[in-house]
């Protein structure tokens, strides 16, 4: 089965790298070299664009992951459903569409942060107080906008899935019985807001994200 | 998490089954069929369902026995569509399914060859869906255990078969007991394979089957009375699955008549209201009618979840339940049309009407006129002698 198969390749992998985690720990632990496990430091070292970078990648991928996972639980139930009853065949390509927005919601937001992103050098900075101010805004704002990625992301995930199962259920129900598919779709507007909520919170979250060294 | 992979593999085909079941037929279309007169007309009136114009290539008269070969045909061509497109774990879903119809076959082989039947008559009353390649064979068999080495050894009944070998020679109290033992090996097979894949499917199929076993643990109890089946004997045809497991199927093994059954089955919720006002009279449905019914709710009420094999089980079920209901229509009307042949007008009429107020009655007689060779020993008649009644017929909303 298909699912196991990924079921167990994630599992492998988180398994895989706790025991990475775990066995850098106790090594740097055991051979007195514990300082070198800080983590404030990796945070105020690594630079903001990977961050963000990050948070662009999560906040389009996850939202693809959501739409596609969705237009396939949907999409398999019309195509079974429509050989007896052909008739569901457009009315359903409703859910579809609804799908395929969370991918538009991911792509819009994608687009946002891009925007958030500006040239910053840190080594042109110097250790004066005006500098640090401008370091630690570099900083926040990777953050934010890998924030605002995971927010997006996440949320149009399962914003996804839940418009797929909803509209295979509509698929369903409209071809056994056509007054029902209004009524499901109702549902279906409400389960596409859950997407709508992370893109609005990821904006508000980057709202003052501004990098650069000015 | 079961919702979000079912579709990956089973969504094409759990909607294209959610669509043959819409296309079963509803009450308005029994109504229609009740009113027909002649076969020809009952074509006529199939031809607007979704059954179409199966019966079209069908050259000279139409009988009963095409109807129920046609019927059958459909359903196999139907099974073998979504089995060929299953995947794992469906196909042996699909698979367990069949079962089912090979241990009704081997039964009917090894009863038609106890009653001197030529094989090939006998291969053709067989059912289709559960056909094998060594079921031509089943006539060299004179004990279990030839049964076992030369036919049921390659097939996937052979690990329910293994609690028989030792009975010794095949008449036809041990057909029965063989069968029922049989059923029992696989009604828990198939319980533990369900509640194996969990989920929805677990929850649902499980209950249906923990029904079909009580179901058959009650009826074996009741129809054993006065006959030679000792109590030993009948406790260990019990299938051990049901929610009568282990108190309730105790206290059957002990009962001695119909009272201390309903006593036994007070206790459970589920089964209390199938023994209340049932009866052999007119106009009272018989215990068997209630079973029935109770089935046929449940299988229906199987359609309300989705994402779970349930559905796939029930559809066949239910389309069962639909052949023996159109079959049984058009041997009453057949028959009517035999009593018009000889002009016996006054009679077409009496017996028309009998035949609306009896159906449970005639039922009986007529289920061993299409089953012809399948004889429901004294001891221990099964269940899956069934009785077709408009009352147990499914009605989609």
């Amino acid at each position: 089965m298909a699912a196991g198969a990924i079921l167990k390749t994630t599992g492998a992998l988180i398994t895989i790298g706790t025991l990475v985690l775990i066995g850098t720990g106790l090594f740097y632990m055991l051979t007195g070299q514990g300082h070198r496990f800080d983590i404030a430091w990796f945070l105020t070292s690594t630079s903001p664009h990977m961050w963000a970078g990050l948070g662009i990648g999560f906040s389009l991928s996850l939202s693809v992951l959501g739409a596609g996972w969705g237009i396939f639980t949907t999409g398999s139930s019309i195509l079974g459903g429509g050989v007896k009853a052909p008739r569901i065949r457009t009315k359903n390509l409703v859910s579809i569409i609804f799908c395929e927005a969370v991918a538009i919601f991911g792509i819009i937001m994608a687009f946002v942060f891009v925007g958030k992103l500006a040239d910053f050098r840190r080594e042109e900075l110097t250790d004066s107080p005006a500098d640090m101010v401008i370091l630690a805004r570099n900083l926040a704002s990777g953050y934010m906008i890998f924030g605002g990625g995971l927010t997006v992301g996440f949320s149009n995930l399962v914003c996804g899935l839940a418009v797929g199962i909803v509209g295979s259920g509509a698929a369903i129900a409209d071809a056994a019985n056509p007054a029902l598919f209004v009524k499901i779709l109702i549902i279906e507007i409400f389960a596409s807001a859950i997407g709508l909520f992370g893109m609005i919170i990821g904006i508000v979250q980057t709202n003052k994200a501004a990098m650069g060294n000015k | 998490m079961g919702e979000f992979l079912f579709n990956i593999d089973h969504g094409y085909l759990e909607a294209l089954i959610r669509g043959f079941k819409t296309g079963l037929l509803a009450q308005s279309d029994y109504a229609n069929l009740v009113q027909c007169e002649t076969l020809e007309d009952l074509k006529l009136h199939i031809q607007s369902t979704d059954y179409g114009n199966f019966l079209a290539n069908e050259p000279g008269a139409i009988t009963v026995q095409v109807i129920d070969e046609k019927l059958k045909e459909k359903l196999v061509t139907e099974f073998t569509h979504l089995r060929n497109n299953a995947l794992e774990p469906l196909a042996t879903f699909l698979d367990y399914i069949t079962y089912s119809y090979m241990i009704d076959n081997i039964i009917l082989l090894i009863t038609g060859t106890l009653h001197q039947r030529p094989i090939s008559e006998l291969i053709n009353k067989c059912h289709p869906l559960g056909s094998f390649e060594q079921m031509e064979a089943i006539h060299i068999a004179s004990t279990p255990a030839e049964l076992y080495n030369a036919v049921l050894v390659d097939t996937p009944l052979a690990n329910y078969f293994v609690d028989c070998i030792n009975e010794q020679d095949l008449d036809e109290m041990n057909v029965e007991l063989i069968r029922n033992t049989l059923y029992k090996a696989y009604i828990e097979d198939f319980y533990k394979f369900c509640k194996q894949l969990g989920g929805k499917t677990g929850e649902v199929m499980c209950d249906i089957l923990a029904f079909e076993a009580d179901r058959r643990s009650i009826i074996i109890t009741i129809n054993s009375f006065d006959t030679e089946l000792s109590k030993d004997d009948r406790e260990k045809l019990y299938p051990r699955c049901g929610k009568l497991y282990p108190e309730g199927l105790i206290g059957l093994a002990r009962a001695d008549d119909y009272e201390q059954v309903k006593q036994v089955c007070d206790y459970y919720s589920d089964y209390k209201p199938l023994f209340e006002g049932t009866g052999n009279g007119a106009g009272e449905k018989t215990l068997e009618d209630k079973f029935f019914e109770h089935e046929v709710k449940m299988n229906v009420q199987s359609y309300l979840h989705q994402f779970h094999f349930g559905v796939f089980y029930a559809f066949i079920k239910l389309k069962e339940q639909e052949m023996r209901n159109i079959i049984w229509i058009a041997e009453c009307i057949s028959q009517r049309h035999h009593n018009k042949m000889k002009k016996r007008l006054r009679d077409v009429f009496l017996r028309r009407t009998e035949c609306r107020a009896n159906s449970r009655m005639n039922t009986r007689r007529r289920v061993r006129v299409v089953w012809l060779l399948r004889v429901s020993a004294v001891a221990v008649p099964t269940c899956s002698l069934s009785s077709p009644s408009f009352e147990a017929s499914f009605m989609p909303s």
